[in-house]
C-alpha cells in the first residue's frame, strides 16, 4: 500500500478538472466552495495537526512520466488473468445484480466472513465468522482499531520504521508514538522490555502494541518464531494488546511460513489481527479484514457504521465468487514467482550501485527494501536530488517515523516496476549518492 | 471593474513548490470566478503549448512559483505565443530567481544586502572550493546562511552557525539547486513588502512574519497558525517610509512589473536589509501578499483584478 498520495492527488487533480469543465457561467456557490480561506479556521484540532512538509510536497512530483518511481507500494495487476476477471464480473452480474447493488451488513457479507476464516484456517489461525468484520481495505481495519482504542496522549508502541501509511492515522488521532528499533529478526523484544520497564517506571502503560511481523513495510524483515513467542506472552503479562497487521503474509518467496501472533495468542484475546485482500488479488477491491476478540469487534463495528455503513457489496461479491471458482493460491504462486524475480534484480543492483557503507534487507517476501545509507547523506535531500537530476523516486525514510528518524534510510518497492526499470532505478539513485558523496569527499569526508 | 475575460490560470509545474503553487492558484481562481471571469485552469506540464494555442486565453495569469514559473521560462513561451499575461516579463524574471545577480543589481543600485558568495556544485569537486570556505567564514563571519542560488519558499536553507555547520549547509543546499550561496547572517525582523502596479507602483503596508525557531522556513510558512503575520507591522514612521522606499527601489531596480514582493531583515540597529525578490509572491492562505492587501483595505479580489488589468507582453 504505502504511501498512496500521489494517486490520490491524481483523482483530485481529476476532480478539480472537472469541476472546472463545467459548462456556462460559474455559480456563487462553485466560488465560495473553492475559497479554502473560508473554512481555515473552522477545521478539527486533529485536522490541522498535521504541518506543510517540503517532503510531502516533494512526494508529489514521483507521479511525472519521466520519473522512474520506486516510491509506490503497488501490487502487480496485469497478471491478474483477463478471462477469469470477465468471467467472475459475468458470474456476479447474471446471479447477484440487486443483491451487489444493494448496502449490505456492516460487519460484511457471511459468506466471505467464511471465506474468511478458511483463508486464516488455512495460515494455521482459527477465527470463527462472527469474529470477523470485513473493512475498506487494511487501511481502515488500522484506523478503526486506532480509532477504537486511542485518545489523545495515549502511548502506541510501533516498530521503527513502521508503515507509512499508519503515520498519518497515528498522527490525527493524537497517539504519543514509541519506536522500538527492528533487526534483521523484527521487533527487538529486549529494546521492547527495557521501553515498557521504563514507562512503567513513570507510571505510564501503552494502550496498544501495532506489529507487521510479516515481511515488514518499509523494514523489509520478518519477526524470527522466537521473538513472536515472545512478544506475545509479554504482551500478555503485562496486559497490553497487540494489534497484527499481517497485509504481506502469502507474499512469500522463500523460506517457511511462521504461525501468526493471533495464532500463537490461541483465543486469548490478546491480539487484533489484520489483513487485507489487496496483495493477494486487488487493492481495487478494496476489501481486508480484522479478526478480534467479539468485545472489541463490536466496538469497531460501531466506529465502521458512523464512517461507511459497510464496505462495498460489490467488492465483496467479487471476492466470492473468485474464491468459489478459483484457486487464489494459484494467482499468488504466479505474483510471489513475478515479485521473487523483481526482488532478485532489486537486490542486484544495489550490490553494485550502492556504497558499500550502506546496508539493505534482503526480504523473504513483500514488496519492499529498506536500505540505509552512511550518516553524511540525508535521504530526503537525497531524494530533490534524484528527482530534479536523476528522475529517478523513492520514499525517504522519515515518512516510517514520527520523531524524525530514518533521516539517512529509504524504502524501495520492487513490486510495480519490471526488472529493468529496477535496475536503472537503482542505477540512477547510485548515482545521486555518488554525486552527494564526491561533494561529503571534497570536505574532506567532514560532513 | 473590467469587462469579463478568458482567462488562462497558469500553475503547478514540476519546481519544488508546486504543492505551493496549487494552493496559490487555487485562491487565485476563486477571486477571478467571483470578478465573473472566465477561468480555465492549466496545470503546467509536457501539453502546455499545445494546451494554450487549444484554449486561445485572452490572458494568461501565472501563478507558478520557483523553476518555470519565475525564472522567465514561461513568460518566454507566452511571449512566442503572444499571449499577454500577468507579472514581470522574461528578464525580470531571470534577475530575480537567482540570487546572485539579483544581489550584483541590488549593489549597483546602492541597496543594502547581505554580502555574499556563490558557488557551483562543480567548483566543490573540481576546483577544490572546499579549502576555500575558512576565506569565506573569515571574510563573511558565522553564523552563515547557507542556500540554495535559485530556490524559494526557503526550502533547502541552513543557518550554520559554527564551522563545522558549513559542510552539511552546501551538501544540503546543492540537493536543491546546482549553485550554493553562502550569506551573512543578519539577525532581525523579518519584513516583507509587496509591491503593486507597474507605471506607478505602490508599496503595500510592511507585513512581519514572526516565527518561533530559527528562521522563516518552509514549515513555519505553509502550516496555519505556526507563524504570526503582523500587518500592518509595528514600524516607526520612519523606517515604514524606508522600508517602503526601499521595496520600490528593488522592484525597480530588477525590472518587475505587475506586483511583486520584497522580503527583508530590519536588524537591531534598524538598517534595511534586503534578502530577496519575489516576482510571483505566494497567494495561498498563510502567504504575505494578501495579508498586506488586506491591511492597505484592499480586498484579494482587488489584487487579483488589478494585476490581471496589467497583464502585458514584452520581454
Amino acid at each position: 500500500m504505502g504511501l498512496v498520495c500521489p494517486q490520490m492527488r491524481r483523482v483530485c487533480g481529476m476532480i478539480g478538472r472537472a469541476m472546472n469543465d463545467g459548462q456556462g457561467a460559474p455559480t456563487a456557490d462553485r466560488t465560495t466552495a473553492r475559497d479554502s480561506s473560508r473554512f481555515e479556521d473552522r477545521f478539527a484540532a486533529r485536522a490541522t495537526g498535521i504541518k506543510s512538509s517540503a517532503m510531502r510536497d516533494l512526494m508529489s512530483l514521483t507521479e511525472r512520466p519521466e520519473i522512474i518511481s520506486l516510491a509506490g507500494g503497488l501490487p502487480d495487476t496485469d497478471s491478474f488473468p483477463d478471462e477469469i476477471f470477465s468471467e467472475v464480473w459475468g458470474a456476479v452480474a447474471t446471479t447477484y445484480k440487486a443483491s451487489s447493488l444493494q448496502y449490505g451488513p456492516t460487519e460484511g457479507l457471511l459468506e466471505l466472513r467464511q471465506d474468511i476464516c478458511e483463508i486464516m484456517h488455512s495460515e494455521g489461525a482459527i477465527a470463527r465468522p462472527d469474529e470477523i468484520l470485513v473493512t475498506a481495505g487494511g487501511q481502515q481495519a488500522i484506523a478503526l482499531a486506532i480509532g477504537a482504542f486511542i485518545d489523545p496522549g495515549d502511548i502506541v508502541i510501533a516498530e521503527g520504521p513502521t508503515y507509512p501509511g499508519a503515520v498519518p492515522t497515528l498522527t490525527t488521532n493524537q497517539a504519543h508514538v514509541v519506536h522500538i528499533p527492528l533487526d534483521t529478526n523484527g521487533m527487538s523484544i529486549d529494546s521492547l522490555e527495557e521501553h515498557l520497564d521504563r514507562l512503567d517506571s513513570q507510571g505510564r502503560r501503552p494502550k496498544l502494541i501495532y506489529t507487521i511481523p510479516n515481511f515488514h513495510n518499509p523494514g523489509g524483515v520478518t519477526m524470527s518464531l522466537e521473538r513472536r513467542h515472545r512478544l506475545v506472552a509479554l504482551a500478555a503479562e503485562r496486559d497490553i494488546l497487540i494489534v497484527e497487521d499481517n497485509p504481506y503474509g502469502a507474499i512469500r518467496f522463500e523460506g517457511e511460513a511462521l504461525p501468526s501472533l493471533y495464532e500463537l495468542d490461541a483465543g486469548a484475546g490478546g491480539v487484533v489481527y489484520l489483513s487485507t485482500f489487496s496483495k493477494i488479488l486487488s487493492p481495487g477491491v478494496r476489501i481486508g479484514w480484522v479478526a478480534a476478540p467479539a468485545p472489541i469487534l463490536r466496538k469497531m463495528n460501531l466506529g465502521k457504521q458512523a464512517i461507511d455503513l459497510c464496505s462495498s457489496t460489490l467488492g465483496q461479491r467479487f471476492i466470492i465468487e473468485y474464491l468459489r471458482r478459483h484457486d487464489w493460491r494459484e494467482h499468488v504462486g504466479r505474483l510471489n514467482m513475478i515479485y521473487r524475480s523483481r526482488r532478485d534484480a532489486m537486490l542486484a543492483a544495489l550490490s553494485n550501485e550502492f556504497p558499500t557503507e550502506a546496508i539493505w534487507s534482503h526480504p523473504q517476501g513483500g514488496l519492499f527494501v529498506w536500505a540505509t545509507l552512511p550518516e553524511y547523506l540525508q535521504t530526503s535531500e537525497l531524494l530533490a536530488r534524484a528527482i530534479e537530476r536523476h528522475q529517478v523516486a523513492f520514499v525517504p525514510g522519515a515518512a516510517a517515523f514520527l520523531d524524525g528518524q530514518g533521516q539517512h534510510s529509504m524504502r524501495l518497492n520492487f513490486s510495480s516496476s519490471s526488472e529493468e526499470k529496477i535496475t536503472e532505478g537503482v542505477h540512477r539513485i547510485g548515482a545521486a549518492i555518488e554525486a552527494m558523496t564526491a561533494l561529503q569527499r571534497a570536505f574532506g569526508g567532514g560532513v | 471593474m473590467s469587462s469579463p475575460q478568458r482567462v488562462a490560470v497558469l500553475k503547478g509545474g514540476q519546481s519544488l513548490e508546486r504543492e505551493v503553487s496549487l494552493r496559490s492558484a487555487a485562491n487565485v481562481e476563486a477571486a477571478l470566478q467571483r470578478l465573473g471571469h472566465e477561468v480555465i485552469s492549466v496545470d503546467a506540464d509536457a501539453s502546455l503549448v499545445r494546451t494554450l494555442r487549444a484554449e486561445r486565453p485572452d490572458v494568461v495569469f501565472v501563478a507558478i512559483h520557483g523553476k518555470s514559473g519565475e525564472d522567465g521560462t514561461v513568460q518566454e513561451i507566452l511571449e512566442i505565443l503572444n499571449i499577454p499575461y500577468t507579472g514581470s516579463g522574461v528578464l525580470a524574471c531571470v534577475r530575480s530567481m537567482n540570487k546572485v545577480i539579483t544581489k550584483a543589481i541590488f549593489t549597483q543600485a546602492g541597496i543594502p544586502t547581505p554580502p555574499a558568495c556563490a558557488f557551483g556544485e562543480d567548483a566543490f569537486r573540481e576546483l577544490g572550493v572546499a579549502d576555500a570556505l575558512g576565506d569565506v567564514e573569515e571574510r563573511l563571519g558565522l553564523p552563515l546562511v547557507v542556500k540554495p542560488a535559485k530556490q524559494g519558499s526557503a526550502i533547502g536553507i541552513t543557518i550554520a552557525r559554527a564551522h563545522e555547520d558549513v559542510p552539511r549547509g552546501i551538501m544540503s543546499a546543492l540537493s536543491y539547486d546546482d549553485h550554493v550561496m553562502l550569506e551573512q547572517f543578519i539577525p532581525g525582523r523579518e519584513i516583507a513588502v509587496s509591491v503593486l502596479g507597474t507605471v506607478d507602483p505602490i508599496a503595500l503596508p510592511a507585513v512581519e512574519a514572526v516565527f518561533s525557531g530559527d528562521f522563516y522556513d518552509f514549515e513555519s510558512r505553509y502550516t496555519p497558525g505556526m507563524t504570526e503575520l503582523v500587518a500592518p507591522a509595528d514600524l516607526s514612521d520612519a523606517l515604514t517610509a524606508e522600508v517602503s522606499r526601499v521595496a520600490l527601489q528593488c522592484y525597480e531596480a530588477i525590472g518587475l512589473r505587475g506586483f511583486g514582493r520584497v522580503d527583508m531583515i530590519i536588524d537591531e540597529d534598524d538598517q534595511v536589509w534586503v534578502l530577496e525578490i519575489n516576482p510571483i509572491p505566494g497567494m495561498t492562505d498563510t502567504s504575505l501578499l494578501p495579508k498586506a492587501a488586506q491591511a492597505a483595505g484592499m480586498s484579494f479580489d482587488d489584487v487579483i483584478e488589478r494585476v490581471l488589468g496589467e497583464a502585458a507582453l514584452g520581454i
